[in-house]
C-alpha cells in the first residue's frame, strides 16, 4: 500500500541553444556570473553588509488608513533595554516634502513613492502607514519595543471600495514618453454597432502585491553630511538623487550600493517609506541603521498592482476580420500618489482591426499607491483582450491561432501608424502551434477520467525600450577588460550578458571581462524596468567598444602591430599601463543635455518605430470536474525578444514571466477590506502565489532574430513572459469547461459550480 | 515578540508541575502555529514548556489490535509510518496533504490538534474578533472569510478548525489521552474540538493545565477503505476549502458501512451523521451519494464569500464515495 505523495514536477529537460550567434560569446548559454556567490551565500544583500556598531529598526505600522495621531506615548519602548530611539513626526529630521507630481525634466521624481512625508506629519493617509521606527541595539530589542509604542487616532472612515467608487472616475491621458493609455483609429463605436458578429465582455483583475524573495532592506550610514545606503534597489540613479532631494543635500553626497537584489519585479523602482525612515533613524541616532521590512511590512508599504475593471468589445465580420476593436479600462491609484498602469497598451498593437477605441480612466482610493509590477497594465490588459479574442474565435467557430494570424497588422502600427521595426508575432504564432502539436487540439469538454481537458493560445507583446546608460570601459596591459556601470543585477544575469557583449564588441575571450556594477560611484546606469536594461546597456557598450578599438588599432599602428590585436598584448608593447574610454560620462549642466538629448531621441524614434517583443502562449489545463480544481498540465511558449544575448538567463526570465502569469491567472488577489481598507492577506501562507505543484515544465523558445532597430537587436525579455498567461490559461478553461471566466484569479467556485 | 522564559522538563510530572504552577506558561510542541501566533502578538505567554523531549515520541500497537500515537510524533514520521499507512491510510493522507514537508518535519501531533484557526481576522490585531477576545465582535462574518464555517456557526464566530489530521481522526472515533496532576482521561476526538456558540474563544474542552499525551486509534477495519480528499486553492500547501475523509463498505451494490467527516467547513472537523445514517443500507449509487450528502448539508448556511462551499462540499463527498466504492481505498 502506498500514499500518494503530494504531486512533483519533475526536472525539465534543459532547453535548446538557439545558433545564429554573432559572436563567439554572445548566444552562449554561459552560467550566471553571480551564481557561485549565490549558491554559497557569499552575495551580500542589503541587510548583510556587517557594519560596526550597527542598529536595527522596526517600523510601528497604523492600524487604520485615514485619519490623525492625538496621542503618542513612547516612554516604555524608550525604556525597554537595548532601545537607543524612537523616531516619531516629534523628533524626525525635516526633509524636503516629496514632490507632488513627476516632473519630465527630472526623472528621479518618479521615485517618489507616495506624497505622504513620513513621520514629518501626524496625518494618516494609508493603512500600514509607519507612524514610528524604533532603533535598537539588536533586532529583538527593536521587535519588542515597536509593540509598547502607543499611538491613539482619530480615525475617518476611509474610502477603499474600488467597486462602490468606479462612478467617481476621471479620465487618464497619455503621456509623452510614457507608455500610451489611450487610443483611436476611426469610429470603434459605430464600427461596432454595425458589426455582423459581436462579442462584449466585462473583466475584472484584482490587485497584486509585490513578493520578491528578499524583503525590501536599506542598511543607511551618515558620515556627516554624507550618507551612505545599502539599498536593494532597481534605480541607484533615482535613489541617489532622490535621497539627496529629500535630505537637501547634493547627490554626490549620496553613495548608494545596490551590489545584489533579491528579485524586484517593478516593487524597487521607488523610494519607500522605510529606506527614508532608515536614513532619518540613522541621522538622529548618529549610528549605522538596519532597517529590513517584514513580509507583511512589504504588503503594508510598498505599492501593488492596481486591479482593474475592463470592458472588452469586437465587432467582426463573419469571416473574422476586426471591425471594431474596444477596450475600455478603470484602474486606481492612491489618494497620495500611484500611476495609471497602461492596461490598454496591448490592444493598440495586438489587431489591425479597422477601427480601435481604447480608454482608461481611474479612481483614488485611501489605499497605498500602486506601483509598476512585471508588464504593468499589459499583464492585466492582455487577460481581457486576449480572452475576449478567444470569445470570439468560438462564436465565430474559427480556429483562435487562424483568428488571430487573419488579424495581424501589416508594416505599420494601427493606431500609432508608426513602423513595425520587425514584427514576429505571427510566426510565434506558428511556431508555437507546431510545436505544442495544436492541430491535434480535443474537442472541447473533452473528458479524461475525472478531469475536463482544454487547450488554450494567447499572444502576448511587450514594447521595447531604451534608457541612458553611461559606461566606462578600461582594457589593461595584462589584457583585462572592465565594464563599470551602475547597473542592476537582480538575478536576472545582467552582469553576466554584460561580459558578454563586451566580449564579442570588443573581440576578446568572455573570460577577460569583469563587469562592476550597483554603486552610484559608477558611471550611471540604466534602471532595471521596461525590460530595456539589456538593450540600453548593449547601445553603450558597442559605441565604447568602437571607439576602445579605435584607441587601441591607433596605438598598434604605432607599435607596428596589426589592427585588431589582442588588448594586453598592444598596451604591453606600447608601455601603456591601461586605456579607459567613456562613453556619455558628462557631468554638470551637460549631463541634463545630455538627458534632454536623450529624450528628445526617444520621442522622435518612438514616433518613427513601434518596437516590442512579442509571443505566444499555448497551454494544456485540466479541471476536476465535480471540484473545479485547475492544474495547468502543458506549456508552451514562443518569443520574438530579437537577439537572446543568454539562452539560459533569457529563457530563465521568460520562464519566471510565466510563472508570475500563472500566479495571475489562478491564485494571486491582495484582500482589502473594504471597511478599513486594509490588506487582510499580508502572508505568503494566504496570499497565493504558485507552489512547484502549480506549475508544469515550462518548453520555452526564442526566434533568436534581431530586432534591425535596436542595440544588438536586443527587444528585452523580462515581461513579454507574464503578458498573455492569464487569458491562455482562461481559454483554456472555456475550452475545457464551456465556461469564460472573466475574473481573476480562476478559483475553482468560477469554474464549476 | 515579547520576551519569553523556556523551560525543558525532563518528565511528564515536570511538564504538568510547570503549567499548573508558573503563570502564564503554554505547552510548546513544533512551535509552527504557537509561535507565529506570538509574532502576531495574538498568543502572550510568559514561559514556554517544551515537550517535544517527552518520552511521546512513539508509534506502538495497543494490545487490541490499534494504535497509540504519542502526541510528540512528528507529523513527518507519523505520515511515514508503516502500521499507520497500512491500517489506516486515511489518516496518512491527511497528514501529508497539510502545510508543506518543512513544517511536518517540525509539527507534532498534540500541536497539530490544538493549532488554531486561519481566518484573517483572528490573525489581524486591527480587527475585531471574538476568538481573540470575548465580546469584541466578529469582522469576519462581513469580510473576507473564504476560508470560513458553513456548518454550526454562530453569530460570534465563524472560524473554521484547519486540521487535516484532525478530519480523518473524528472519522475514525479516535481518543485523545490528556494527563493532568488530577490525573488521566480520554476524549473522544469528537467531542475534543467544539462549536463556537457564546465563547469562540475556546477552541477545545482541554483544561488549560492538561497535557496530551497520546491519540488512540481503535482497530477499524473499515478504515482500510478509507481516502481523504482535499480541495483547496493551489495544489499544495494551502488549507483546505472542503476536505472529505471518508470510509465506505459496499456489499451487493448497497452500503452496508459509511463514514464521512469533513473539514474546513466548521468550527470543528465535522462528523456528516446525517449523511451517514440515510445512506446505510441503501444502494451504492452516485445519486444515492448525492441525495445524502445533500442531506448533511441542508443545515449549511453559506455566506457570499463560503456559498460555493455548500454545493463543492456535496459534490466532493459524491465523487469522494464513488472513488471508493469503484477503486476502493488508498492503495
Ligand atoms: C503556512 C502553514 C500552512 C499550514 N497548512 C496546514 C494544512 O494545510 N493543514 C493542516 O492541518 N495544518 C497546516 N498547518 C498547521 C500545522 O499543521 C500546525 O502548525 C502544526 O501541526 C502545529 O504543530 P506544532 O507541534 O508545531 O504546534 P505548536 O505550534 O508547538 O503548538 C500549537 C498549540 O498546541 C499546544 N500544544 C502543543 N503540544 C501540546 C500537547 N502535547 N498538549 C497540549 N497542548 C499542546 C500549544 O500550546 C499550542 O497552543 C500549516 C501551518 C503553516 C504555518
Amino acid at each position: 500500500m502506498t500514499i500518494a505523495p503530494e504531486r512533483t514536477t519533475t526536472t525539465a529537460p534543459p532547453t535548446e541553444v538557439p545558433a545564429g550567434a554573432p559572436g563567439p560569446a554572445i548566444g552562449r548559454a554561459v552560467d550566471r556570473v553571480d551564481g557561485l556567490a549565490k549558491a554559497t551565500g557569499t552575495a551580500r544583500f542589503s541587510a548583510e553588509y556587517p557594519i560596526p556598531g550597527l542598529t536595527h529598526a522596526v517600523l510601528v505600522h497604523a492600524p487604520i488608513a485615514r485619519g490623525r495621531i492625538t496621542a503618542l506615548d513612547t516612554t516604555v519602548a524608550e525604556a525597554h533595554p537595548g532601545v537607543v530611539l524612537v523616531l516619531t513626526h516629534h523628533n524626525a529630521p525635516r526633509l524636503t516634502p516629496p514632490p507632488a507630481r513627476m516632473n519630465p525634466m527630472d526623472l528621479s521624481t518618479m521615485a517618489a513613492g507616495s506624497t505622504i512625508p513620513f513621520l514629518n506629519t501626524d496625518e494618516v493617509h494609508v493603512d500600514g502607514q509607519p507612524v514610528a521606527a524604533v532603533v535598537a541595539e539588536t533586532l529583538e530589542a527593536a521587535q519588542y519595543a515597536a509593540s509598547l509604542v502607543r499611538v491613539e487616532y482619530l480615525e475617518v472612515t476611509p474610502t477603499g471600495d474600488f467597486d462602490a467608487e468606479l462612478g467617481n472616475s476621471t479620465p487618464v491621458r497619455s503621456m509623452p514618453v510614457m507608455p500610451p493609455t489611450g487610443g483611436k483609429r476611426g469610429d470603434a463605436r459605430a464600427a461596432y454597432g454595425r458589426s455582423p458578429v459581436q462579442v462584449d465582455l466585462a473583466f475584472s483583475t484584482p490587485q497584486h502585491n509585490h513578493n520578491a524573495l528578499e524583503p525590501h532592506a536599506t542598511t543607511a550610514e551618515w558620515d556627516g553630511d554624507r550618507l551612505t545606503v545599502y539599498e536593494g534597489c532597481q534605480n541607484i540613479d533615482w535613489t541617489q538623487k532622490y535621497l539627496a532631494k529629500r535630505f537637501g543635500i547634493s547627490a554626490g553626497d549620496v553613495h548608494v550600493v545596490a551590489k545584489f537584489v533579491g528579485g524586484a519585479f517593478g516593487g524597487k523602482s521607488k523610494v519607500w517609506a522605510a529606506t527614508l525612515i532608515a536614513c532619518m533613524a540613522a541621522k538622529v541616532a548618529q549610528r549605522p541603521v538596519r532597517l529590513a521590512l517584514t513580509r507583511e511590512g512589504v504588503y503594508r508599504t510598498v505599492g501593488g498592482r492596481t486591479p482593474t475593471r475592463q470592458r472588452v468589445a469586437i465587432g467582426a465580420s463573419a469571416s473574422g476580420h476586426m471591425e471594431a476593436l474596444i477596450h475600455e479600462v478603470t484602474s486606481r491609484k492612491g489618494r497620495v500618489g500611484g500611476e495609471a498602469d497602461q492596461v490598454v497598451a496591448c490592444s493598440l498593437d495586438l489587431y489591425d482591426a479597422a477601427t480601435i477605441l481604447a480608454e482608461q480612466r481611474i479612481v483614488e482610493l485611501d489605499l497605498m499607491p500602486n506601483t509598476a509590477m512585471r508588464a504593468p497594465g499589459e499583464a492585466q490588459g492582455s487577460f481581457a483582450v486576449e480572452s475576449a479574442v478567444d470569445e470570439l474565435a468560438v462564436v465565430l467557430g474559427l480556429d483562435p491561432v487562424d483568428l488571430r494570424l487573419r488579424n495581424q497588422p501589416g508594416e505599420r502600427s494601427p493606431v500609432h501608424g508608426t513602423r513595425y521595426s520587425h514584427r514576429r508575432l505571427a510566426q510565434t504564432l506558428e511556431r508555437g502551434r507546431d510545436l505544442f502539436g495544436w492541430a491535434d487540439r480535443p474537442a472541447p469538454g473533452t473528458r479524461d477520467g475525472k478531469d475536463l481537458v482544454g487547450w488554450g493560445v494567447a499572444a502576448a507583446i511587450h514594447p521595447s525600450w531604451e534608457f541612458i546608460a553611461n559606461v566606462q570601459l578600461t582594457v589593461d596591459a595584462t589584457g583585462g577588460v572592465t565594464l563599470a556601470c551602475a547597473f542592476h543585477e537582480m538575478g536576472m544575469g545582467t552582469a553576466t550578458v554584460v561580459g558578454q557583449m563586451v566580449a564579442d564588441c570588443l573581440d576578446v575571450p568572455l573570460e577577460r571581462v569583469t563587469a562592476v556594477y550597483g554603486d552610484s560611484d559608477l558611471p550611471m546606469g540604466p534602471g532595471a524596468g521596461g525590460s530595456g536594461q539589456t538593450a540600453s546597456l548593449a547601445a553603450s557598450i558597442e559605441r565604447a567598444c568602437r571607439a576602445m578599438r579605435k584607441r587601441l588599432d591607433s596605438l598598434s599602428d604605432r607599435v607596428g602591430m596589426p589592427d585588431g590585436s589582442d588588448p594586453g598584448e598592444v598596451l604591453s608593447r606600447a608601455g601603456e599601463g591601461s586605456l579607459t574610454v567613456e562613453v556619455g560620462a558628462d557631468s554638470g549642466p551637460r549631463a541634463t543635455w545630455g538627458q534632454v538629448r536623450f529624450l528628445s531621441k526617444m520621442v522622435l524614434d518612438s514616433r518613427r518605430w513601434m518596437k516590442a517583443a512579442t509571443g505566444a502562449h499555448f497551454c494544456e489545463v485540466r479541471v476536476d470536474a465535480d471540484t473545479g480544481e485547475l492544474r495547468v498540465t502543458r506549456w508552451t511558449s514562443v518569443f520574438d525578444v530579437g537577439r537572446v544575448v543568454n539562452p539560459k538567463t533569457t529563457h530563465s526570465q521568460l520562464r519566471g514571466g510565466i510563472v508570475m502569469g500563472l500566479g495571475l491567472a489562478m491564485g494571486e488577489e491582495t484582500l482589502i477590506d473594504t471597511r478599513s481598507a486594509r490588506i487582510m492577506n499580508p502572508s505568503l501562507a494566504e496570499y497565493h502565489v504558485p507552489v512547484h505543484a502549480d506549475v508544469p515544465h515550462l518548453d520555452i523558445h526564442t526566434l533568436d532574430d534581431p530586432d534591425p532597430q535596436m542595440p544588438l537587436g536586443i527587444l528585452g525579455a523580462g515581461e513579454v513572459g507574464i503578458v498573455g498567461v492569464g487569458a491562455a490559461v482562461a481559454n483554456a478553461v472555456r475550452h475545457a469547461t464551456g465556461r469564460r471566466v472573466t475574473d481573476l484569479p480562476l478559483t475553482l467556485d468560477r469554474i464549476v459550480g | 515578540m515579547r520576551p519569553v522564559s523556556y523551560a525543558v522538563p525532563a518528565s511528564v510530572d515536570e511538564a504538568l508541575a510547570a503549567i499548573a504552577d508558573l503563570p502564564g506558561a503554554k505547552f510548546l510542541g513544533g512551535g509552527t502555529n504557537l509561535v507565529d501566533l506570538m509574532r502576531e502578538g495574538i498568543e502572550a505567554p510568559d514561559v514556554l514548556v517544551d515537550v517535544t523531549r517527552l518520552p511521546l515520541a512513539e508509534i506502538t500497537e495497543t494490545a487490541d489490535g490499534g494504535l497509540r500515537i504519542g502526541s510528540g510524533v512528528r507529523n513527518t514520521d507519523l505520515a511515514a509510518h508503516p502500521l499507520l499507512r497500512g491500517r489506516y491510510p486515511v489518516v496518512a493522507q491527511a497528514v501529508v496533504m497539510g502545510a508543506s514537508g518543512q513544517i511536518r518535519n517540525m509539527a507534532t501531533v498534540g500541536g497539530n490538534l490544538l493549532q488554531r484557526t486561519r481566518c484573517l481576522y483572528f490573525y489581524d490585531q486591527a480587527a475585531a474578533c471574538n476568538k481573540r477576545e470575548r465580546g469584541a465582535g466578529c469582522d469576519a462574518a462581513a469580510g473576507h472569510n473564504r476560508m470560513g464555517a458553513i456548518l454550526g456557526a454562530s453569530e460570534h464566530c465563524v472560524a473554521v478548525h484547519p486540521s487535516d489530521l484532525a478530519v480523518a481522526l473524528v472519522l475514525l472515533d479516535a481518543q485523545v489521552e490528556v494527563v493532568s496532576r488530577s490525573g488521566t482521561r480520554t476524549i473522544s476526538v469528537g467531542d475534543f474540538h467544539r462549536l463556537p456558540g457564546q465563547t469562540p474563544d475556546v477552541d477545545t474542552t482541554l483544561a488549560a493545565d492538561e497535557l496530551v499525551t497520546a491519540v488512540l486509534l481503535p482497530p477499524e477495519p473499515l478504515a482500510l477503505r478509507s481516502r481523504y480528499r482535499k480541495v483547496r486553492d493551489r495544489a499544495s500547501y494551502a488549507f483546505a476549502l472542503v476536505s472529505v475523509a471518508a470510509a465506505l463498505e459496499v456489499r451487493d451494490d448497497s452500503v452496508t458501512q459509511v463514514r464521512v467527516a469533513l473539514g474546513g467547513v466548521a468550527h470543528k472537523p465535522w462528523r456528516a451523521t446525517v449523511l451517514e445514517e440515510q445512506l446505510t443500507g441503501r444502494s451504492a449509487t452516485d445519486e444515492e451519494f448525492e441525495r445524502a450528502a445533500r442531506a448533511e448539508l441542508a443545515q449549511a448556511v453559506g455566506g457570499p464569500d463560503t456559498e460555493f462551499k455548500i454545493g463543492l462540499a456535496v459534490r466532493t463527498i459524491t465523487a469522494t464515495l464513488r472513488r471508493l466504492r469503484d477503486e476502493g481505498g488508498a492503495a
